[in-house]
């Protein structure tokens, strides 16, 4: 039988990253996501698995530290919240530029500036868009569950690596803080030295004599050879869109308006969904999984079905414009948001649904 | 079977741990949980909740606005959550300070005089237990049995031996809860 346990979101975020084999985590505490280095440090994984474990001077230092690992072929990971992200955004323009895989969690809080410590979804621009300078792009998961919490390191790490490009988990205060079930996965050996050397031939390792240089950089001044190298990201973003793309659809089949909402919204709005369906009306929810990529195309289909979309966030209005980019002005799409640290409650989400899309 | 409960008092009155015990229980019982706290600057004197749901299926939203059941230790939580118990569902609260008691007529209104017990026995440590007692008297949701393995889940091993002294006092919490206003 598997082993259960009550977690929150960012205890299980930290012990999956023992469990996935990580070979570094660096950081620097700051609500609403201080559990998961709190939870590294007492747990002490350098005993468990070698995992190494550093609270930086600060998020800057964390990056950078983030940065130098994975240019080894390390597993390496950071975590932070929003104000902490935007510290963190030149280190990331660089690694993705210098295309090196890590995963980043941010346990989203409401902004701008330090604003609060409560829960928000403001940051999703800045995780989808690229965040930092330079046209890149993350991968982003948004769970919606602990268990996705859990579950989604794993997979962060097979993408980053995949890929060569930074994975973000794009997470909030809701699911960092709640407690929920949790199936707790097998422990994934860290790679040695040797097997690094073996799977990863751009890893700085020590060049071995006979061996080409490995360099890794993020500059490159010669125009067309920069260019060509942002070609080559985006091709590789291109890929990412054709094989990436994850969402769970909920009566979807027969429904005649459709939610939109990622992580703790989408599972407000689940409940939302129940009590419309239980007062007739046919409602769907469609929770994009990936945020980048987006799932254009199921939207795109689903909005030929259906008679209004309303994306529900807990910003003032961010997915909403991928949304209308994937609809395409097919249907009428409106967006429901709180924000500054306040949840909308299910009922909430219905009334705006009934004023914005049923009888708008 | 789903349950959604509100657990609501001052902070450093056991309001967190005793939705999270609750919830322990519930997972022994092989039921989807789900413990969303209010979380925030407030520590020791400030008011705390916790948001608790029990359920046979997956639970959509942890954040909610109506609950069946509000275990309620405080006068400002009373204020604030009296009206958000659904229309015949349960009020469970510690008289202990309140000087403005439950109004509502459509809800079932029970008192349970924990903190008085809990001085009275001197067992203060054991005050969140008794509440937690009689509500599972009034709901039994959660066995006896499961929540004593949730106990045993949820306190770290060096605290082990308080196990039995908090289950008796869910067992006392069980004797004395006290009807107030029941509806037919």
């Amino acid at each position: 039988m598997k082993e259960l346990r009550l977690m929150k979101g960012n205890e299980a975020i930290a012990e999956a990253a023992i469990r996935a084999g990580a070979d570094a985590y660096f950081g620097y505490p700051i609500t609403p996501q201080s559990e998961v280095i709190e939870y590294l440090m007492a747990e002490k994984p350098h005993e468990r698995t070698g995992m190494v474990v550093l609270q930086a001077e600060s998020e800057v230092a964390a990056i950078n530290m983030v940065y130098g690992a994975a240019a080894c072929g390390k597993r390496v990971m950071t975590s932070s919240s929003s104000p902490g992200i935007s510290l963190k955004q030149e280190g990331l323009s660089y690694i993705a530029g210098a295309e090196l895989p890590c995963l980043i969690l941010n346990v989203v809080r409401g902004g701008p500036g330090l604003g609060t410590i409560q829960p928000s979804q403001s940051d999703y621009f800045q995780a989808t868009k690229g965040g930092g300078h330079g046209d890149y792009r993350l991968l982003v998961l948004a769970p919606a569950s602990v268990q996705e919490m859990y579950d989604f390191v794993k997979l962060a790490f097979d993408l980053a690596f995949k890929y060569r490009n930074p994975v973000m988990i794009l997470s909030d205060g809701v699911i960092g803080q709640m407690m929920e079930k949790v199936e707790i996965g097998e422990q994934y050996a860290r790679l040695t030295n040797e097997q690094i050397d073996e799977l990863y031939p751009w890893a700085t390792t020590g060049k071995k004599t006979g061996q080409d240089r490995r360099i890794i950089t993020s500059l490159e001044l010669d125009p067309g050879r920069q260019e060509k190298h942002n070609l080559k990201l985006q091709a590789k973003y291109k890929k990412m869109q054709e094989e990436e793309v994850r969402y769970e659809s909920l009566n979807c089949e027969d429904a005649e308006y459709l939610l939109v909402a990622f992580g703790s919204s989408a599972r407000i709005c689940q409940k939302a969904m129940d009590l419309g369906r239980a007062q007739g009306l046919k409602i769907g929810l469609l929770r994009p999984i990936t945020l980048y990529p987006f799932p254009s195309e199921v939207l795109n289909d689903l909005a030929s079905k259906v008679k209004g979309i309303l994306t529900v966030e807990m910003n003032a209005g961010q997915m909403v414009e991928d949304v209308r980019l994937a609809v395409c002005g097919k249907v009428k799409v409106e967006h429901y948001g709180r924000f500054g640290g306040m949840i909308p409650s299910p009922t909430e989400v219905l009334q705006a649904l009934e004023q914005k899309i049923i009888g708008g | 079977m789903i349950e959604e409960i509100i657990i609501a008092g001052f902070g450093g009155q056991g309001v967190l741990s005793m939705g999270k015990i609750l919830a322990y229980g519930g997972l022994m019982q092989g039921q989807e949980v789900s413990w969303m706290p209010s979380y925030g600057p407030e520590m020791r004197g400030g008011t705390a909740n916790v948001t608790v749901i029990l359920s046979d299926e997956r639970i959509s939203s942890p954040i909610l606005s109506q609950f069946d059941t509000a275990i309620i230790l405080n006068q400002q939580s009373l204020d604030k959550f009296e009206k958000s118990v659904k229309p015949g569902g349960l009020l469970l609260y510690d008289p202990n300070g309140i000087t403005r008691h439950p109004v509502r007529t459509d809800i079932n209104i029970y008192r349970i005089e924990a903190a008085a017990e809990a001085a009275r026995s001197g067992m203060v440590k054991t005050f969140n237990m008794i509440v937690l007692g009689a509500f599972l008297k009034l709901k039994p949701i959660v066995k006896m049995e499961n929540m004593e393995k949730g106990l045993a889940k949820s306190l770290p091993l060096r605290h082990h031996k308080l196990i039995p002294a908090n289950m008796d006092a869910i067992r006392k919490g069980m004797e004395l809860a006290e009807p107030v206003a029941v509806i037919a």
